[in-house]
């Protein structure tokens, strides 16, 4: 009431704040849609007119940056003798083999230990354990093992993904609330149905996106696992391309790479959108 | 004695030892009633529930149910959570049938027997809704209606209004003495309120809290069961009672009184 009197008062060191308003530091609230589109294609467009400025208006030597005409032209060459289409394919499939394996058998081993405490007790020491070792250190005894051909590279995803997908749709099942679980046995229900029926829908969102954070993970290794004696593959490409000093091949590599992997990305959110209205409003 | 509470004693084991929960519960209740236990926290409520619910199963004693012992949770025992437990990928049509569904009844009977009950809690219009569509007294209706689709013996709540504001609430305990004027259901519910338990029971049991014990029976005699029977002094003695009653054991703080 009457600050001013009385002696106790700490009135005086409070040191008067505000907050003003803002549009750009708006901060976990939503931005005017003319504003993030415009930032959103300035991403995009801010580096790519930079390039182009440095190259056309600079001194560096093409061996060292090419300009993007030049990675255009050298992406006609590379797509007019096949050769790249060729290359995109056979990254793709190790991708796509590597991954599906590593996803058919991390998804439901992860439900498990997730839902089980007896399976997570048998199998999280020795996965929390692999998933420190870091995929490209296993490429010796992959060699020493399989050899040269597909099967190591595959191999290669397959560590790489398999060991951090369980662990993270493990953690996913964590937020799957126990009340669900409850009310399905009152409902009737048995523990598969409560598992097959409760967890698995609850928990899919959470294994798309598990899914997606490690679909790039194996796009990462499938470049690695092309140092194994790869006659063809994007990441063969670069590092040929890397050999002759061919820096505009090199680029073209990397953009479709990055293309590429954002397209999943993409997709993989789609799939999340589409396949689980229901959870739109948590993530 | 249709629903038999038989000399039950729930222990936990903890750091510093046995924690008594509950100790040497006894209730006997008619077909029919409608029951509310009332305790502070601590007077283990939700624990005698879940022993009920077979979601647990007690130290010593026994719960019987149609004269069958309960050894684990089943549809013969309806239940309402007190957090929305709906599926939330399912709609309200799909939630109110999941139980049938589980215990094998063929497509169109849980169909018609879904619907039926969601006209009886009045959302049939939100059959096609999915949960996160409605207000948290309807996500309890729906709730509701799916514990009642299975048929139950009894249905067993537990605080099922306690996260609703006060005039939701209140729409709520008139919608809970209609339905059980109609449906003649037993119902079994725990909660802290103690008007809520005036206004919904026929009998009332108040805990009391470390170990939960009965601490009395309460016929509850009103002479109607509108809203305005609140402002009756009738229904102030119970209330007084009961408000009494619990607060003599020092757990004044930890009631809510609406």
């Amino acid at each position: 009431m009457n600050q001013s009197s009385d002696p106790r008062s700490i009135q005086s060191l409070i040191k008067p704040k505000s907050i003003r308003p803002t549009v750009f530091w708006r901060l976990a609230e939503d931005i005017p849609r003319p504003l993030n589109t415009t930032l959103m294609v300035s991403s995009i467009a801010v580096p790519l007119l930079l390039w182009w400025l440095v190259t056309t208006f600079g001194t560096i030597d093409p061996k060292f940056l090419p300009s993007p005409a030049q990675v255009m032209e050298a992406f006609g060459r590379l797509w007019s003798t096949r050769e790249l289409l060729k290359d995109t394919v056979a990254s793709l499939w190790r991708v796509g083999v590597g991954f599906l394996l590593a996803a058919t058998f991390s998804i439901p081993i992860g439900v498990l230990m997730g839902s089980f405490p007896s399976i997570r007790a048998l199998l999280e020491p020795v996965f929390g354990l692999m998933r420190y070792m870091p995929a490209p250190a296993f490429i010796p005894l992959l060699i020493l093992y399989l050899g040269i051909g597909e099967a190591p590279k595959i191999t290669l995803i397959f560590i790489g993904v398999f060991f951090f997908n369980s662990l993270m749709v493990m953690d996913t099942v964590k937020f799957v609330p126990k009340d669900l679980i409850e009310a399905t046995y009152m409902l009737g229900g048995n523990r598969w149905e409560a598992l097959t029926q409760v967890i698995v829908p609850h928990v899919l969102p959470g294994i798309l996106d598990a899914c997606r954070i490690n679909l790039a993970a194996a796009w990462q290794l499938v470049i690695v696992s092309e140092l194994i004696a790869a006659t063809e593959g994007l990441g063969r490409r670069i590092s040929v391309a890397g050999r002759f000093l061919k820096t505009d091949e090199i680029f073209v590599g990397l953009i479709v790479i990055g293309i590429i992997g954002l397209s999943f990305d993409l997709l993989f959110q789609y799939l999340l959108r589409v396949s689980c209205k229901w959870a739109s409003q948590k993530r | 004695m249709f629903l038999q509470i038989k000399q039950l004693n729930k222990h936990f084991a903890t750091q510093t030892g046995t924690l008594v929960v509950l100790k040497d519960i006894d209730m006997t209740i008619a077909q029919g009633e409608f029951i509310c236990a009332v305790g502070a926290s601590g007077s283990g409520k939700s624990t005698l529930l879940r022993q009920i619910a077979g979601l647990d199963s007690p130290t010593t004693g026994e719960v019987r149910i149609d004269g069958k012992r309960v050894t684990g949770p089943g549809p013969d025992r309806g239940m309402v959570f007190q957090h929305y437990t709906l599926f939330p990928w399912m709609t309200v049509q799909a939630n109110t049938e999941f139980g049938l569904k589980l215990q094998g009844v063929p497509k169109r009977q849980r169909r018609e027997q879904a619907s039926y009950y969601l006209n009886v809690v009045g959302l049939s219009q939100f059959a096609q809704a999915l949960p996160k569509e409605l207000s948290g007294g309807m996500k309890q209706r729906v709730a509701i209606a799916r514990a009642l689709a299975s048929e139950p013996k009894v249905l067993l709540m537990d605080e099922p209004f306690g996260a609703l504001d006060i005039h939701t609430k209140e729409s709520m305990h008139e919608f809970m003495i209609d339905l059980w004027q109609r449906t003649g259901i037993t119902v079994f519910m725990i909660t802290h309120d103690v008007e809520e338990a005036v206004f919904l029971a026929n009998r009332i049991y108040a805990l009391g809290a470390r170990p939960g014990t009965v601490r009395k029976e309460i016929e509850v005699k009103l002479p109607d069961r509108s809203h305005t029977i609140k402002r009756h002094a009738i229904f102030h003695d119970y209330r007084d009672e009961l408000m009494d009653l619990l607060r003599r054991h020092g757990q004044e703080a930890a009631l809510a009184v609406a």
